[in-house]
């Protein structure tokens, strides 16, 4: 079946089977960085934004996504980098595969959550598996790149 | 020291978060046939009839391979040095099928859908066999795991198939018998570590093509290149020369990716078809038709003076190395020799293992190897020594461990080819870990507890533990590197970066014995066509193997700009001085930049290419040291352990890059706090995995792990690269043993099956209760 969705900004037009998951879709359309790490919605390296929101997209049908506004890491490029800069200052982006589903929650939390505590980074990414760092470093790399957002925002 | 000791962030840092298509799955062409495995529902089956034509005639379905269309030749998947330490009792396809997620049948399509359709529809007809299913009672059971003919071992390491063992293992020091019959106390205790998931982010996966000069090329996720390349040429009955190996960016590996495993099914596909193949894994697939960490029991009998001295060890461990025996000799052995030394005051002891093969997913290679589990077991009777001593635990290590500058027959006993003379563990900093972890953790007053409510106490309990870097006389580095023009240089290295930052580390070492910085030094690793041998990324062996393989290869680069240089200023090599940067004459003050004389030897003058390789085998037993400290809070009504703080004090020798070190130890720990407390691969009493996903198999997440803190002991190995020793796996080994015994000394009840969940601490708190009444 076609289907319509818009991937970072750019309409595009797909040709997918009804049970085909958003995650292969956009993998064979080029869409590399969306990683696949357990196919049942545990790990988060398949995360990506629908509509703004933090999805996985390894338990989203494509044709549930029809019509909607999909942005990979590719699409929010400048934010993105600046989160990676931070993981890779405390090398923590490790073996790199979970980093990409991992920035793009961060960047969804950032918006949802002014100020989280530790508490609430913990929380919120809970479902963003790695098994490289231990999380610990990951820790201290988003607290300093919120840090540096808040001081970036109220000059 | 310049460049070494300095926290560089890695080199693919930034290519890898902003996602660029760098890894296995990215790189496979879009033409690539889909190849799937049809795999045993049984977890023990022979095959009597499969019958694979309707299934052929679905439309895109290009190939169906059952065991009857591929050669039978036995081999092993486990990426060890040749002659490997495994059985040789793999076969690609065979007629019996021996765990649930065997192989059965390699399908290939033009897409994913027909392959799973045509699966769906090869019939086969089992004949339904008698699964071998507790390790425990493998010897002597009715059902032979391996009754086949033509399995057998390269070297002896006590192969018996007729009595389901894959390998048995034994070290004797002194007069254990004697030792503990002198002994004022007697500790005997059983303990046992589950089968645990490395749980790569990263599934398995390879993609094969034909090139244009006819050869096989391999391109997968693995952390042995060069035992891929061996290992399918055995298993394929293909020269090794028609094979070229090549890693990409790998999502970790954890041991998981030492065992070759995907690559055998495109590969054949490729060769069947001349057409480009892939396979993916998906995570059921990881769990159910790859390997594990080897499940372990060791009965510990400890004897001891009065004041605390250990007089004797005896260990006796056996190991469940499921359906095949991949890596069964090494984890068993591992869990006695690098463990055993760590207690080198003792008169005597003694170690008796063996690896018994059962109808489960096979065991393989973990972070910790057999080492982790051996400390837990060790590590955990000395704990109850010291209560039973009512001595503090650092105390009784501090009588017993091993301390800078002593040594163990041990260590002969267990190092190839060092011979007689003694072997001084000159920068042991075991101390130090103990007394800075001690400080960190605030032991004095937190040990053993504190009540924090009615229904809350917490405990603090503490381990130590040591691991090896490199394998003395058996895993070999090499690198090469060359000066390019421009003055820059290459670093063709067949070590496999999994993600630690072995690519920026190595060439961290290279620019420091250059003297050049680390933007003139190009990585290119992992292809067994351009990069020379190394054994790879396994047994802690990179950052120490491969970084002197490094430093002896720089090292003779810089000879060698010597010599040329002699000959540019017309010279002779005394009179020339090389800084990194200049090239100088020092009778004349005459000087050359680098990137100057690059060009030059290489365009107008000399017309040379400069290129060195060097070489390194180890050849001492070189550990790193640990000692990591817990405190746990557990809830009494509940029996849930929270591990409210780990420490964990490191020494690694002189970290070549104290940032990437530490999150080593914190990955690390995290690993060992989910086999303390989360992780077990569980099977059904058919044999059934149950444990097959993510949402059964619980790896820890962020809220799961408490606050983790680390300290390197700032120690130096003088056979170490700029002083350096191993990280990777030391860190995992004694957190086990060090949270159960902050459960022991919270609640008193000791947990001696990990892992420690709330069901079985509850059980015990429960047991113990009933207890105190009657």
């Amino acid at each position: 079946m076609k289907i319509e969705m818009k991937v970072n900004g750019q309409n595009k037009q797909f040709d997918i089977s009804p049970d085909e998951y958003l995650v292969d879709t956009l993998r064979n359309n080029g869409y590399t960085s969306v990683k696949k790490g357990c196919d049942t919605g545990v790990c988060g390296c398949c995360t990506v934004h629908m509509d703004g929101k933090a999805i996985l997209s390894c338990v989203i049908l494509s044709a549930k996504a029809a019509g909607h506004e999909i942005t990979t890491i590719e699409g929010v490029k400048e934010e993105a980098k600046k989160v990676g800069e931070y993981l890779v200052e405390e090398g923590v982006e490790q073996c790199g595969y979970c980093s990409t589903g991992l920035i793009m929650n961060i960047l969804y939390m950032e918006k949802h959550i002014k100020e989280p505590s530790d508490e609430e980074i913990l929380h919120y990414l809970s479902g963003n598996l790695c098994r490289c760092t231990g999380y610990t470093g990951q820790l201290r790399a988003i607290k300093k790149y919120l840090e540096a957002r808040k001081n970036e925002n109220s000059k | 020291m310049k460049i070494v000791n300095k926290s560089y962030s890695k080199i693919d840092g930034k290519g890898l978060v902003e996602g660029k298509p760098v890894y296995t799955d990215d790189l496979a062409p879009k033409d690539a046939l889909i190849v799937k495995i049809l795999r045993s529902p049984h977890a023990f089956a022979r095959i009597k009839d499969i019958n694979t034509k309707v299934a052929e005639k679905i439309p895109g379905v290009e190939c169906i391979l059952t065991y009857k269309d591929i050669k039978r030749i036995p081999f092993t998947r486990a990426g060890q040095c040749y002659p490997e330490l495994s059985p040789y009792d793999k076969f690609i396809l065979d007629e019996y099928v021996r765990h649930v997620g065997d192989e059965v049948a390699i399908i290939a399509a033009t897409d994913e859908k027909a392959a799973m359709k045509a699966m769906k529809i090869i019939k086969v007809d089992y004949e339904i066999l008698e699964p071998v299913l507790d390790y425990e009672e493998a010897d002597g059971h009715p059902s032979l795991v391996h009754p086949e003919e033509d399995s057998f071992a390269m070297v002896d390491i006590g192969f018996d198939k007729s009595r389901n063992i894959a390998c048995q293992v034994e070290l004797e020091l002194g007069e254990v018998d004697k030792a503990l019959k002198e002994s004022d106390v007697i500790i005997k205790r059983t303990y046992s570590s589950q089968a645990q998931a490395q749980a790569m982010m990263e599934t398995q996966r390879a993609y094969t093509y034909i090139d244009m000069y006819g050869r096989l090329i391999v391109v997968t996720s693995t952390q042995i290149p060069f035992h891929v390349r061996r290992i399918l040429s055995t298993a394929l009955g293909i020269p090794e020369s028609k094979i070229r190996v090549i890693k990409p960016r790998i999502g970790g590996g954890f041991g998981a990716k030492q065992t070759a495993n995907a690559e055998f099914y495109p590969a054949l596909v490729t060769l069947k078809t001349g057409k480009p193949a892939k396979i993916v894994y998906t995570r059921k697939e990881v769990f159910r038709g790859t390997n594990s960490r080897h499940a372990m029991k060791f009965d510990i009998t400890l004897g001891a003076t009065k004041d605390g001295k250990i007089k004797a060890i005896d260990m006796v461990g056996i190991s469940d190395t499921g359906a095949y025996g991949e890596h069964s000799q090494t984890t068993i052995a591992a869990a006695g020799q690098k463990v055993l030394p760590l207690y080198n005051k003792v008169e005597a002891c003694r170690y008796h293992g063996k690896a018994m093969y059962t109808n489960k997913v096979p065991g393989g290679a973990l972070r910790g190897f057999g080492v982790t589990q051996g400390t837990f077991a060790i590590e955990s009777a000395i704990n109850e020594l010291a209560i039973e001593l009512n001595m503090d635990p650092t105390e009784i290590r501090d009588i017993n461990m091993i301390k800078q500058g002593e040594t163990t027959k041990l260590l002969n006993m267990t190092t190839k080819g060092w011979g007689d003379r003694p072997m001084y563990m000159d920068s042991c900093m075991l101390e130090y870990c103990i007394s800075k972890g001690k400080e960190l953790i605030k032991w004095d007053e937190k040990y053993p507890k504190v009540q924090i409510s009615q229904t809350k106490v917490r405990g603090v309990g503490m381990a130590i533990a040591q691991q090896g870097s490199g394998l003395p006389k058996i895993d070999m580095a090499s690198v090469t590197l060359k000066l390019n023009t421009d003055g820059f240089f290459s670093l063709l290295m067949g070590a496999t970066d999994l993600g630690t930052g072995s690519d920026t580390i190595l060439a961290q070492i290279a620019a420091e014995t250059l003297g050049v910085s680390l933007d003139k030094i190009v990585v290119y690793s992992s292809d067994t066509d351009l990069t020379p041998f190394d054994a790879g990324a396994y047994a802690s062996s990179t950052t120490y193997t491969t970084g002197n393989a490094v430093i002896d290869a720089a090292e003779k680069m810089v000879d060698l700009i010597k010599h040329h240089g002699a000959i540019h200023f017309n010279t002779t090599i005394d009179n020339i001085q090389f800084d990194g940067n200049t090239i100088k004459n020092i009778e004349t003050e005459e000087y050359i930049t680098l990137s100057d004389f690059s060009k030059r030897i290489t365009y107008n003058h000399q017309f040379i290419q400069l290129s060195t390789t060097g070489s390194f085998v180890p050849e001492k037993n070189v550990p790193p040291y640990m000692a990591g400290f817990a405190e746990v809070e557990v809830d009494l009504e509940t029996g849930k352990v929270d591990v409210v703080e780990f420490v964990g004090v490191v020494d690694c020798g002189t970290p070549i890059n104290p940032k990437l070190s530490k999150v080593q130890i914190e990955g690390g720990i995290t690993t060992g706090i989910g086999l303390a407390l989360y992780e077990e691969v569980k099977y059904d009493e058919n044999g059934r995995l149950m444990t097959d996903t993510f949402m059964e198999y619980k790896v820890p997440t962020r809220k799961d792990i408490g606050k983790v803190v680390v300290e390197l002991a700032e120690g130096y190995e003088k056979t170490g690269p700029y002083g350096a020793k191993s990280i990777g796996e030391v860190v995992v080994n004694p957190v086990a043993p060090a949270i159960t015994d902050a459960i022991y000394n919270a609640t008193g009840v000791r947990i001696r099956e990990l892992p420690a969940i709330p069901e079985k601490v509850y059980m015990e708190l429960l047991k113990k209760k009933i207890k105190s009444k009657c």
